[in-house]
């Protein structure tokens, strides 16, 4: 992002407050959000990559071996990789207990 | 369309400009006093008088976001509609304007529900004074037809990229035939450039439009919006000046009718400044030097137009035609005290609201609310408001 939205004056904006900056979002990190973590056991995990496709923040990324895994930047532990994995190797965990 | 005079019904004049002024997109929903504007758009394109989509829809909040939509890809865009379809609109009336997308709307005002009526006043109007549009009175049927393209003038002004609301009374206005001075299209042509928005949407520069905001940045978005409005007063000047030169027809921010050696002035917006004009005519007639002052922008408003009109006078008697509940009385009594507010020799302001859902407010009853305020005004009752004519036991 060409500058933090905590330092855009208001002559700075676009007109409408339009956004012609491609992927901007990733600047806004979600993770603060969280309450609930996601935790893999990678071991169990048959790599299909149904969390991937439902994460509704594209918060899921692959791991170099294959398996999937969140990224605790943005994930918000809405918990529906838990819900969707058909092996249920995503445990929901609350963030005080880790 | 050549250059004529016609008696033609208001509505049907707006129609008429609309489709002169070759909008691309049209999308309203019918409702009373205002059907008769969309009724004939909708005959205009469907007999091929004008080439535009006239997107019918469900209901008012559709017909505004299909022209926050089409305006967004740079689509002249138009719609109408009164009161509880204004209302309804109200979510996406906001974010017309926090876009900048230059729609035009015709206001045909009417009061909001309840208890339900279809009649003339200002309660809708003022429901989305605060929503950051331009707003502009029409007095007549020929300051109707002149505004629609004053208004896409001043909207699609680069400096400006604002939506317009050209507010008029609706069924004095709307449902009148009067005759009007129509302008030939080779005129309009040359008043009203074809629109060229510079942040249309195009997937060759793509842009998100209506993001999310945190709070470290809404407030410099509101501040932007504030400024937009203010920043529209000389492109509204620069449009009337230049319909002037074009047509002969001068219109100010804020006219004035025998107020110069006035001792004090009714201030109106709307239909109502011709009846008060009458009034004005028979008390001067009587010895009362009274003039008139009319508010026709109403957002930006023109706080210094407004003061150098009232300048010199002792009291303003304003006619509202909404009530503020819970508030001072009437907004435009609000505006004007605040306009007035630490100016020395200050004018003393009587507030009057009249013709609340259509009720008649004659020659004889204007003179009796310029008499009245006088004398409420010289005993210094100047506070809260007076709504005409109210029953009371």
């Amino acid at each position: 992002m060409a500058k933090p939205m905590e330092k855009i004056s208001w002559q700075e904006l676009e007109i409408g407050a339009a956004v012609s900056e491609v992927g901007n979002a990733m600047e806004y990190k979600t993770g603060t959000w969280r309450s609930l973590k996601p935790i893999v056991n990678a071991s169990q995990c048959i790599k299909c990559g149904i969390c991937w496709i439902f994460c509704p923040d594209t918060s899921i990324v692959r791991a170099a071996d294959g398996h999937f895994e969140a990224d605790l930047e943005y994930c918000k532990g809405c918990g529906i990789c838990a819900h969707e994995c058909p092996v249920g190797c995503i445990t929901m965990v609350s963030e005080e207990e880790v | 369309m050549a250059k004529e005079r016609k008696g033609i019904e208001v509505s049907l004049a707006i129609s008429e400009a609309v489709c002169q002024a070759d909008v691309d997109v049209i999308s309203a929903y019918p409702i009373t006093p205002q059907t008769h504007i969309v009724e004939h758009l909708s005959e205009l394109v469907a007999d091929g008088h004008l080439d535009a989509e006239f997107v019918p829809v469900e209901s008012e909040h559709s017909a505004m976001s299909v022209c926050v939509g089409s305006s967004a890809v740079g689509a002249r865009s138009f719609t109408s509609t009164s009161s509880q379809g204004l209302a309804l609109m109200a979510e996406i009336f906001y974010i017309t304007s926090s876009l900048r997308l230059p729609v035009v709307m015709a206001l045909a005002n009417r009061s909001l529900s309840g208890p339900l009526s279809i009649w003339n006043d200002h309660t809708d109007t003022m429901m989305v004074r605060d929503a950051g549009w331009i707003h502009v009175f029409v007095e007549n049927g020929q300051e109707a037809y002149d505004h629609i393209f004053w208004a896409f003038r001043v909207a699609e002004d680069k400096k400006v990229m604002l939506p317009v609301a050209v507010n008029l009374d609706g069924f004095i206005m709307t449902h009148m035939i009067e005759p009007i001075d129509f302008e030939d299209n080779e005129l309009i042509k040359k008043y009203l450039p074809p629109h060229n928005m510079i942040h249309a949407l195009h997937p060759d520069n793509p842009s998100s439009m209506g993001c999310f905001a945190m709070p470290e940045i809404y407030t410099e978005t509101q501040f932007a919006r504030d400024q937009a409005l203010l920043n529209s007063y000389p492109a509204c000047l620069k449009a009337w000046d230049e319909w002037a030169a074009l047509t002969g027809r001068k219109y100010l921010p804020v006219e004035t009718y025998r107020s110069e050696d006035a001792e004090y002035c009714i201030v109106t917006m709307g239909s109502f400044g011709e009846t008060a004009m009458n009034a004005i005519d028979e008390l001067r007639a009587e010895g009362e030097k009274v003039g008139g002052i009319r508010i026709r922008l109403w957002r930006p408003f023109p706080f210094d137009e407004f003061f150098r009109a009232a300048a010199g006078k002792k009291h303003l008697i304003v006619l509202d035609r909404a009530i503020s509940f819970g508030g001072p009385g009437g907004p435009v009594a609000l505006e004007v005290r605040n306009a007035l507010y630490k100016k020395t020799k200050a004018p003393t302001v009587v507030d009057y609201v009249a013709g609340l859902a259509g009720r008649d407010v004659a020659v004889s009853d204007f003179k009796k609310i310029i008499l009245e305020g006088k004398a409420k005004a010289e005993k210094g009752k100047t506070k809260g408001y007076t709504l005409y004519g109210l029953r009371s036991s």
